[in-house]
């Protein structure tokens, strides 16, 4: 017998002062977008963007979460038994400010394993909520510096002329890595979104 | 154990795209989601330290100096999977509307008092049977501009982790029996009533503390399978 799951419904308006007080609210954050650890080995970059809804106007009142493993390309989880060597948790959650801004601080991730021992190019997983949005939608975040992704058996199910929306583009502002990722849910260009 | 999330079991869940909830069409994908097998990206998701809930994080009426106007309740379930196995140790935070039906959030204009005693969001994690509980008021109805003369039923937001990044769950809590079910879009946009019905707490005599609270049930279930099917 299985269970039927229960219903997924919006985060609504009025999310913030639980899930993202950030200081404006009296409630602790559970989780930041800041997932750097003292510990852990590889890259600093910020991941930076806006999201956007289907007439181009900021979406200001959204909650992304981000999952990626560590430079090794391992995932801090049970369901990745592969030792770890740092405290570096991969998870991280933010709100969007008023022009639908983001960011997150991070290290770059490492290739993981995919389907038939095909390597993954490295990536981050996103899960994307706002008012609105009845249920969370998924995409991933590819970085335009890696050579991977030419066989990245993710990128190779989504059509050529769409995978430019899940790269994010490489810039260095004030000698820190910084990757551009813009989500647009709508329009000639929205964002891929998959069915996970 | 190892887990595997059918996506067939998301048929539950509400289309992106339902107008009656007018903030939908024009933030839902529309062009074809991209389907894909799970790979060791999805099949993973977060744990989290011992310190993300702190002690008293689960009963929203002592977070400040005197306690919350209204109907004091306690909330409490299980986080069950799919095998109606429990889900032990998974975080499950809550947000809601006081029993006014005013949020705590300064975009909230609605002309209901704020209460000085409660903010309105809690934080708890599941016991080795599944099982979590939380204290609070009862929230109060509150209108919204969708639609003339639109008030959303009472209800407590519900946020969850469970074996992987894809079993995050984000719903609402409704209490059993209100008269706002048949008018309101956000709930029915659950077409399926045995999943609809999924979302609505049921009273709770047997836990209900005398002279103190009464208690609503809620059990929870989040997506994932065990590979090796159960036996009978």
């Amino acid at each position: 017998m299985t269970f039927g799951i229960t219903p997924s419904q919006t985060v609504g308006p009025y999310f913030a002062y639980g899930l993202t007080p950030n200081g404006k609210y009296d409630w602790k954050d559970t989780f930041g977008n800041n997932l750097v650890t003292a510990d852990a080995a590889g890259e600093r970059i910020r991941i930076e963007g806006r999201i956007f809804d289907g007439d181009g106007a900021p979406i200001t009142d959204s909650m992304l979460e981000i999952w990626q493993a560590d430079a090794q390309g391992r995932y801090a989880s049970p369901a990745d038994p592969r030792p770890r060597n740092s405290t570096f948790q991969g998870f991280g959650r933010t709100g969007t400010d008023a022009e639908g801004r983001f960011s997150f601080e991070t290290i770059k991730p490492g290739s993981v394993p995919g389907p038939d021992d095909t390597p993954q190019a490295p990536h981050i997983l996103v899960g994307v909520f706002a008012r609105g949005m009845l249920r969370q939608s998924y995409t991933r975040i590819y970085f335009d510096d890696e050579p991977g992704n030419a066989a990245d058996p993710i990128l190779a199910l989504v059509p050529a002329d769409r995978r430019g929306t899940l790269v994010a583009a490489k810039s260095v502002q004030n000698g820190h890595p910084v990757y551009t990722f813009d989500i647009r849910m709508q329009g000639d260009t929205e964002t891929v979104f998959f069915e996970i | 154990m190892t887990f595997f999330f059918p996506t067939q079991s998301l048929s539950a869940f509400p289309p992106r795209l339902s107008p009656g909830y007018k903030s939908t069409p024009k933030r839902c994908p529309t062009k074809p989601l991209i389907l894909m097998k799970h790979t060791l990206s999805e099949l993973t998701g977060p744990v989290y330290g011992q310190d993300a809930v702190q002690p008293g994080d689960e009963d929203l009426t002592r977070q400040h100096a005197g306690e919350p106007l209204g109907e004091r309740i306690i909330v409490h379930g299980r986080v069950l999977d799919e095998d109606g196995r429990p889900v032990p140790n998974a975080l499950v935070e809550i947000w809601q509307a006081n029993a006014c039906g005013r949020y705590i959030h300064v975009v909230d204009q609605h002309p209901a008092p704020l209460d000085p005693n409660f903010t309105g969001a809690g934080r708890s994690k599941t016991d080795e049977n599944g099982h979590y509980k939380f204290i609070t008021v009862k929230p109060g109805a509150y209108p919204w501009g969708n639609h003339p003369n639109a008030w959303r039923p009472a209800h407590i937001h519900f946020s969850m982790f469970g074996h992987s990044f894809v079993s995050r769950l984000v719903t609402q809590m409704y209490f059993p029996g209100d008269p706002l079910f048949q008018y309101d879009p956000i709930f029915n946009s659950v077409t399926d009533e045995n999943a609809r019905n999924r979302m609505v707490s049921s009273f709770d005599l047997e836990n209900t503390v005398p002279e103190w609270a009464l208690a609503y049930r809620f059990d929870i279930v989040l997506r994932g399978r065990n590979q090796t099917p159960m036996e009978s």
